[in-house]
């Protein structure tokens, strides 16, 4: 950064950035790209509500969805999300598939980048891969989780929900609680929130929050009595297969649940509860607060789907937004 | 104890600035080497007999005694694919050394008398530069059961260590220490508590708890460090610390010294230019054993090179195959290669900002690390055998996949622009590298 030349200033330097060619981590995102995308997923959801659901916005453009790791949530919508725009979708799956026979996943990239897809959505245990994947195929690649590192779009669905329920993020408070230290969601959303105004506390046992986190502009606190002060709570699920075996994060599962599992009397009424899924019930959230009215879970699912059109829509299409978003009220 | 292809040059330099730090040496001369040795050393311009010599025109060159890498993988025996004998000397050549040793984590390992004689052997009818072989310590550097040390000294290793792998049980650490005693070599540790840095992808900090890796703590290695230089001087026996990154493994490291323990130190070209920001990319290149550290802890390294606490720079050269690196950051394996950049990225990005002088940057990379390892000093002194490298400060370059002599192109500085390079390497007085 301070390696531009003191002659180079602000006004030469071309005004825009290029297009974004890809969605694979939040800091791709300014925060005009995140409004763009909010308010593009509230004309898709407006579009849902009509009988005849399907676009035609995306006709004749392919989205590949490469999977390397189980998913219900997401994969269905990547997957519905390019059929609502019209698109042709193709999943693969990482069981059933070379990947079993042992292939890279560079010549996998290069396989399906012989089909010249417009996207391609990779979910991958290992962080990195869907750069990897951006390199070595012409498509714009869309980070549908990549091992602990980066979940944008469920960051994306997550504004959208509580910007939907609660009119806006600025100035919220937000409490993330739980594992931390295995959670791509938790990364993407701090974030996220912090991009568009919020402020965040992580909240969990100690060895579950990474030291050295709260640089990138959060607090954090090992109380659980701290999530009384948010306006959003959430809930992160306890990954026990991404935790190295005997190593101790926590003593036992049930000490989590006693110390630090989102329970409705812990709770204060009227604030919101949400949870990426899938949820593990009774351990860090008990039934009452997953059930109560104030719960976006299942919100969350249907934000799901507008923001992943959104985000296919907006990759594929670079203009200015506000002139597409007519033209598909018109068309459709 | 080094072994390499035999062969000695006629060769005249003239008019090269000739830096040997540890001479004094500061000066435009001209210099004849007959037979590969040293003859003559006079004033630039002094008309030295060239006879049918080999002559080079080294104005506006700077002549030095070439470097020694106390730290190479050769990958030979069981992974020639990623470099041999010839292709690692030709790039140590290349990269201005006259000596690299050779670490003994291969496959199979040299753990034992045979091994290493055939790899002297092989060395000497294919290795461009000499190299020296340390042998394990353990047994398939499984670190169960002590090696003949005595019998591998004998036979020639130059010094002992599990690279790649630490010594676990302290009570065996301790027996290797006290067996040495008999065996009379330097013992080279790489220092890592194993149950802390697991699963460790990079330094444990800001930027792991960013980006989502797996830390490896600073804490891992300061913890062993700690541990060995008890155990050092306890018994009353030196060590050599390999490669060290972190800021309390130096402070440990000091507070040894200043006690007395014969303690040694490397560091290498990337801890030193490097910090954990650079994994921010991704790029599977940044990514080694130890890790890249924080910014106070390269700040610490570095000072601690220029007060010769840590006395060697070695390249901990580690090839690896391009489909191994080509993967997703947490599948590729650790390791960098150095031996052909490891003096321009150094002149680039420490001496030429003002950080390092270039006269400690040639000592640190040569008589340095000659020195820990008891090996002759690389030196610019009639009678002296021709250990030279020939620098050409004013030139640039950018290192590609397709220039390096070695088999392998897992480099952090593919692309850079970097400052220096060398224009003729001469080692044990035969014409080793030449531009």
């Amino acid at each position: 950064m301070a390696d531009v030349h003191p002659l180079i200033r602000d006004e030469l330097l071309p005004p825009h950035r290029p297009a974004r060619r890809h969605l694979i981590s939040i800091p791709d995102l300014e925060r005009g790209d995140v409004e763009r995308l909010l308010a593009l997923s509230r004309t898709f959801a407006r579009s849902l509500e009509r009988e005849v659901k399907k676009l035609p916005a995306l006709r004749g453009r392919t989205v590949v969805n490469l999977f390397y790791e189980s998913s219900t949530r997401t994969s269905s919508s990547f997957e519905l999300a390019a059929k609502r725009l019209s698109a042709d979708v193709m999943s693969i799956k990482a069981t059933g598939s070379a990947v079993d026979k042992g292939e890279s996943l560079k010549d996998t990239a290069l396989t399906i980048g012989c089909y010249d897809p417009d996207v391609v959505v990779i979910r991958h245990p290992e962080i990195g891969a869907p750069n990897l994947v951006a390199l070595h195929t012409n498509a714009h690649v869309v980070n549908a989780g990549d091992g602990k590192h980066q979940h944008p779009t469920q960051a994306l669905l997550d504004l959208y929900t509580i910007e939907e329920e609660l009119g806006g993020i600025e100035g919220l408070q937000v409490a993330i609680v739980g594992d931390v230290l295995h959670s791509r969601v938790a990364r993407s959303n701090v974030q996220a929130l912090l991009l568009m105004g919020a402020r965040v506390t992580l909240v969990g046992p100690p060895a579950l929050i990474p030291r050295g986190i709260e640089q990138m502009g959060c607090s954090t606190s090992h109380d659980i009595g701290t999530i009384r002060d948010a306006d959003v709570v959430y809930v992160l699920r306890m990954q026990k297969e991404r935790m190295l075996a005997g190593a101790n994060y926590v003593p036992s599962l049930r000490e989590y649940t006693a110390r630090w599992g989102v329970t409705r009397d812990r709770l204060r009424p009227g604030q919101k509860v949400m949870h990426p899924g899938p949820m593990n019930r009774g351990v860090e959230i008990d039934d009452e607060a997953a059930d109560m009215a104030d719960a976006l879970i299942e919100r969350q699912v249907r934000s799901g789907l507008v923001v992943r059109m959104a985000v296919l829509y907006d990759l594929l299409t670079h203009g200015p937004v506000e002139v597409k978003v007519a033209e598909i009220e018109e068309v459709a | 104890m080094l072994a390499g292809k035999s062969g000695h040059d006629d060769v005249v330099i003239l008019g090269a600035r000739a830096v040997d730090p540890s001479e004094g040496m500061d000066a435009l001369l001209d210099i004849r080497v007959d037979g590969g040795v040293i003859s003559r050393i006079e004033p630039a311009g002094s008309r030295l007999d060239l006879n049918e010599h080999r002559v080079v025109e080294g104005e506006g060159y700077v002549l030095a005694p070439a470097f020694v890498d106390p730290h190479v993988h050769l990958r030979t025996p069981g992974r020639e694919d990623e470099e041999d004998m010839s292709s690692g000397t030709r790039a140590a050549a290349a990269g201005g050394y006259c000596a690299i040793l050779a670490m003994a984590n291969t496959d199979p390992v040299v753990d034992s008398a045979s091994v290493l004689g055939a790899l002297v052997e092989q060395a000497r009818t294919e290795a461009e530069v000499p190299v020296g072989f340390l042998a394990a310590i353990t047994k398939g550097q499984a670190g169960e059961e002590l090696t003949e040390m005595v019998e591998l000294a004998e036979a020639g290793a130059a010094g002992f260590s599990d690279d790649g792998r630490p010594v676990v049980a302290p009570s065996l650490m301790r027996r290797a220490l006290q067996y040495n005693a008999a065996a009379g070599r330097p013992i080279a540790l790489h220092c890592e508590e194993p149950t802390l840095s697991r699963g460790g992808q990079m330094h444990e900090g800001a930027v792991s708890a960013e980006l989502g890796f797996g830390g490896y703590p600073a804490v891992a290695e300061s913890l062993m460090v700690a541990r060995d230089l008890a155990l050092a001087r306890y018994e009353g026996e030196g060590l050599h610390l390999l490669h060290l990154s972190a800021r309390e493994s130096v402070e440990e490291l000091r507070a040894a010294q200043s006690e007395g323990v014969r303690a040694t130190a490397e560091v290498t070209p990337h801890h030193l230019c490097l910090t954990d920001e650079a994994v921010r990319s991704l790029d599977a290149n940044v990514k080694m054993n130890p890790p890249l550290r924080a910014e106070e802890d390269r700040a610490m390294l570095l000072e601690a090179l220029r007060d010769g606490s840590i006395g060697a720079i070695a390249t901990d050269h580690a090839p690896h195959a391009r489909h191994e690196k080509e993967v997703p950051f947490e599948g590729a394996p650790f390791g960098v290669t150095g031996l052909e950049t490891a003096f321009s990225a150094l002149y680039t990005r420490l001496v030429k900002p003002g950080l390092l002088e270039l006269g400690t940057l040639l000592e640190r990379m040569s008589a340095g690390p000659a020195r820990i390892y008891g090996l002759e000093r690389p030196r610019i002194a009639v009678g002296a055998p021709a250990n030279l490298v020939l620098l050409d400060l004013e030139a640039t370059w950018t290192p590609s996949e397709t220039a390096f002599r070695s088999k392998s192109a897992n480099s952090w500085l593919l692309g850079a622009n970097l400052e220096g390079t060398v224009a003729l390497t001469m080692a044990a007085g035969r014409t080793a590298y030449s531009a």
